[in-house]
């Protein structure tokens, strides 16, 4: 999100706060707050992607986005409540805006001189047509076959997945852009993997995957206490409307936090007043945002550890400079992201989770990967640590240590790769992964061998200190797998950083 | 949900930080006597650049401000106290001076430097002050800032292409500094016009705060980029692979509009007036060098010398050069057949660092010459 992007956001979400806090004496206030926040997000799925050298690409991918959760709504909702039913009115609404606002960018390239909505010219109406045909046609038929076979919930996950795994893999995602482009008659000369932009997809297959996996989940399988609450039948039935502001909520569309649909649903079926305060603690936050974001990010940015770089600079110091701007680079860039996210939707009543937590002052990594992307971790713990974990103790046989060791490796593996199938994401998920497993090791080591350190306040505070700074040269070090793009160029700075 | 803070009221707070913006926004006008430029990371935080900040893309950890103050205060020369066995040498001149594709190094100040060049009884210090793009009046404004910096000698390098009247003021760096360009049109009686619409007027709100916000940008980013310059010693961008000058040619005996027939107007059209204000500019010994190009030998070759110049109109160029210096008695030499054909990069005046090495003998040579 730009600047101006962010500007409209926060407009947008403070005149839905006025309006629905003037109108909260009616019975349709959060309803129609539902409804405003949905139809703007929509224009922001379109409004936010960029733009990519695939024809159209910048509608149809927004247009699938919005497929994809009518679809998932679809399959999800058949419980039979009345929320659940696309005939009730409120659904109707939803479906009509989720249709109709894409139909009326499609339409605007007749009586606009310039789009507005996507980086380039909508494709023709008669085009975007048949698209909505087919995904009915798709939509129905998905539906029909969810109610007779259970695995099409895990075919839709699986589907994501691999979607997911195409545009996150460089070799997959070339191959599907010049799929693409011969398909469309365009030139396959300039095809590259970086064309097949499709924004805020990782957040959003991951919300989808969240609600298909709770849906899908038998009641048989037995659950530890709060995933029970998170997982088996808790899913509240969310209408149309809901489901859909809940997956492509705008100021959490392109860099999460990744909420989770219960407690999103929540917020927005309290009744919500706008006050001074509320409007001040997210001014705040905006502020905040904007400054980390775009005064101290984007100036570290200019400094910021890179492959370039990591070959010009010439001394051990200054390369620790550059890894060190790289570190807090991507720390204030994202948390300032989140703040700004925090801040609108604060504005208009929800309550998104934070995703950071001061994470360079934690003594150690555990306590780091508990405060960092702190809604992509619960993400990933609940559903793949916890049941890979249940999975491992089954083999009895297997020591205690070798499946902590699996277990962290395994995790920390799957976020590496959920931010790219490379090589350097490989080697930063199992950086952090044995980091973590040294760590689990030490923890246990020192509450088995030395209890009596506990009592120690000295040496506490020395263990304290000497643990956040490690914590944080760790990670830092860590960031320069994530920051390259090859192995041999991450050893050169390694070597370089070290003096060799 | 809990108060933000009580005590704060929102509409206040909003309507006071509007209110100092505004009053910061419009008073800004009135700090532009202050030397804001002069402020600089360099010289103390990071090291002085070894040539002025010029640059197009991030990769090349600089770029082009317009501030002539800030533009020396991140120059080594401002931060560089001369010592009494420092003879002090300004090099003036265009992208070849620069070193367009030339490492700090390799540029003919950095190897009359690592020559360690001795004049009168002193060594050589020698200032790359060159600046890409082709005009003059560019030189002369760099110059006149320049002698605060105490030179013992100044030394212009120079070509025909930045002669032409029409390109005086096309610098993207005269035209944005147009009170100081009018300065020197009064100071040196020149024929420029004060008034040319190329000269970038400033309205009164492109001189607050948010109309000048690029300006101010790029004096932090300069600043911000001194890190990498320290970090790399890079300040351009330098290609794996480039495409070298043009050697043959096209079949046209044109210069700037005029041909051979052309050739009492081409007098008209070349501002030597201001080739003359700069020489007499400094109170120390100047050398004028007419800078090496490239010969060609290719296709229509017999027409033009290369992609700048037909032969006619340099021919004439050069003439007339050697008349104003007898004329002035200045010291003078002639390099512009130094340099064979293949010592040259991706332009007719680009030098490789093997061509740098023989216009440094030579320029070595001329000092000591001069010198005496």
């Amino acid at each position: 999100m730009g600047l101006l992007q962010v500007g409209a956001s926060i407009l947008t979400s403070l005149l839905i706060g006025v309006l629905t806090s003037a109108a909260v004496w009616t019975r349709f206030a959060q309803t129609a707050r539902t409804y405003l926040l949905l139809a703007f997000s929509i224009l922001a799925v379109y409004w936010f992607q960029p733009l990519i050298p695939l024809r159209s690409f910048d509608f149809w991918l927004p247009s699938l986005t919005l497929a994809l959760v009518v679809l998932t709504w679809f399959i999800t909702s058949s419980n039979g409540a009345r929320s659940s039913s696309w005939r009730s009115s409120q659904n109707l609404i939803a479906l009509l805006l989720i249709a109709g606002l894409p139909a009326l960018i499609a339409l605007s390239r007749y009586f606009l001189p310039e789009p507005i909505f996507t980086a380039a010219a909508p494709p023709r109406f008669v085009i975007f047509l048949s698209f909505v045909i087919a995904l009915a046609i798709a939509v129905t038929l998905t539906v029909w076959l969810s109610r007779r076979f259970v695995w099409i919930l895990s075919a839709v996950i699986v589907f994501l997945v691999v979607v997911l795994v195409i545009l996150k893999t460089p070799a997959l995602a070339l191959q599907t852009s010049i799929f693409l482009r011969t398909l469309t008659n365009r030139s396959i000369e300039t095809a590259a993997s970086t064309d097949l932009r499709w924004l805020g997809f990782s957040y959003i297959a991951f919300r989808l995957i969240h609600v298909l996996r709770d849906k899908s989940r038998s009641p048989q399988v037995p659950l530890s206490g709060s995933e029970r609450d998170q997982q088996a039948g808790r899913l509240p039935g969310l209408s149309l409307a809901e489901f859909a502001t809940y997956v492509v909520f705008f100021p959490a569309l392109a860099a999460g936090p990744i909420d989770r649909a219960e407690r999103f649903a929540g917020d927005l079926r309290k009744d919500f007043v706008l006050t001074r305060d509320e409007a001040l603690l997210a001014g705040q936050r905006i502020a905040i945002g904007l400054f980390k974001k775009f005064v101290v990010a984007d100036t570290l940015a200019l400094i910021a550890l890179n492959d370039l770089l990591a070959t010009q600079v010439r001394t051990a110091g200054w390369m620790w400079v550059i890894v060190y701007a790289y570190a807090f680079q991507i720390y204030f860039d994202f948390s300032g992201y989140t703040d700004i996210a925090i801040g609108i939707a604060l504005l208009a009543g929800i309550k998104l989770p934070e995703n950071f937590a001061a994470p360079y002052l934690k003594p150690n990594l555990t306590q780091f990967w508990n405060s960092w992307h702190i809604t992509l971790t619960q993400w990933i713990r609940n559903y793949f640590f916890n049941p890979f974990n249940r999975w491992l103790r089954r083999f009895k046989s297997i020591p205690a240590w070798t499946m902590i060791l699996a277990g962290q490796l395994a995790t920390m593996l799957l976020i590496g790769l959920w931010h790219g199938v490379t090589p350097n994401f490989v080697l930063w998920g199992l950086w952090h992964g044995a980091g973590l497993f040294l760590h689990n090791r030490w923890s246990d080591f020192l509450r088995t061998r030395h209890p009596d350190w506990q009592q120690n306040q000295r040496l506490q505070s020395g263990l304290q200190i000497g643990g956040i700074v490690l914590t944080f040269h760790f990670v830092a070090l860590g960031w320069v797998f994530f920051a390259l793009s090859e192995p041999t160029r991450s050893w050169q700075v390694f070597l370089k950083l070290f003096g060799m | 949900m809990e108060p933000a803070n009580p005590r704060i009221r929102l509409f206040p707070v909003l309507a006071k930080a509007i209110l100092l913006f505004a009053l910061f926004n419009f008073a800004f006008p009135f700090l532009k006597d202050l030397p804001l430029g002069k402020f600089s990371l360099y010289n103390s935080i990071f090291p002085g650049r070894e040539r002025l900040p010029y640059g197009e893309v991030r990769e090349s950890y600089s770029l082009s401000p317009f501030d002539i103050d800030a533009m020396f205060a991140s120059h080594v020369i401002a931060g560089t106290e001369k010592g009494p066995d420092e003879y002090r040498v300004l090099l003036i001149g265009d992208s070849s001076v620069w070193g367009t594709l030339l490492r700090p190094e390799e540029t003919l100040a950095g190897q009359l430097n690592a020559n360690a060049v001795e004049a009168c009884g002193k060594t050589v210090q020698a200032y790359n002050l060159g600046y890409p793009t082709l005009s003059l009046l560019k030189e002369l404004m760099l110059l006149d800032h320049a002698l605060q910096y105490q030179p013992d000698m100044v030394i212009w390098l120079t070509t025909l292409e930045s002669f032409p009247n029409e390109r005086q003021i096309t610098s993207p760096l005269v035209a944005n500094n147009a009170e100081r360009v009018r300065g020197l049109i009064e100071r040196y009686d020149l024929s420029a016009d004060p008034h040319d619409p190329e000269l970038v007027e400033l309205s009164k709100w492109d001189q607050t705060f948010v109309g000048q916000r690029r300006a101010v940008a790029d004096i932090l980013r300069l600043q911000i980029y001194g890190a990498l310059w320290a970090a790399t010693g890079i300040d351009q961008v330098y290609p794996k692979d480039y495409v070298r000058a043009q050697i043959d040619l096209e079949p046209s005996d044109e210069f700037h509009g005029l041909t051979s027939e052309d050739l009492p107007s081409l007098r008209e059209s070349l501002a030597f007036d201001v080739l003359e204000a700069g020489m007499s500019a400094p109170s120390v010994p100047t050398i004028l060098i007419n800078e090496p190009i490239l010969i060609s030998n290719g296709q229509n070759s017999e027409l033009r010398y290369n992609f700048f110049y037909p032969r006619w109109a340099y021919d004439e160029y050069r003439q007339m050069l050697l008349e104003r210096s007898a004329e002035h008695e200045w010291n003078y030499f002639d390099f512009w057949d130094l340099a064979p054909m293949t010592e040259f990069t991706n332009s007719g005046v680009h030098l490789t660092p093997q061509g740098e090495a023989i216009l440094t003998d030579k320029v070595a040579e001329a000092i000591q010459t001069t010198c005496q």
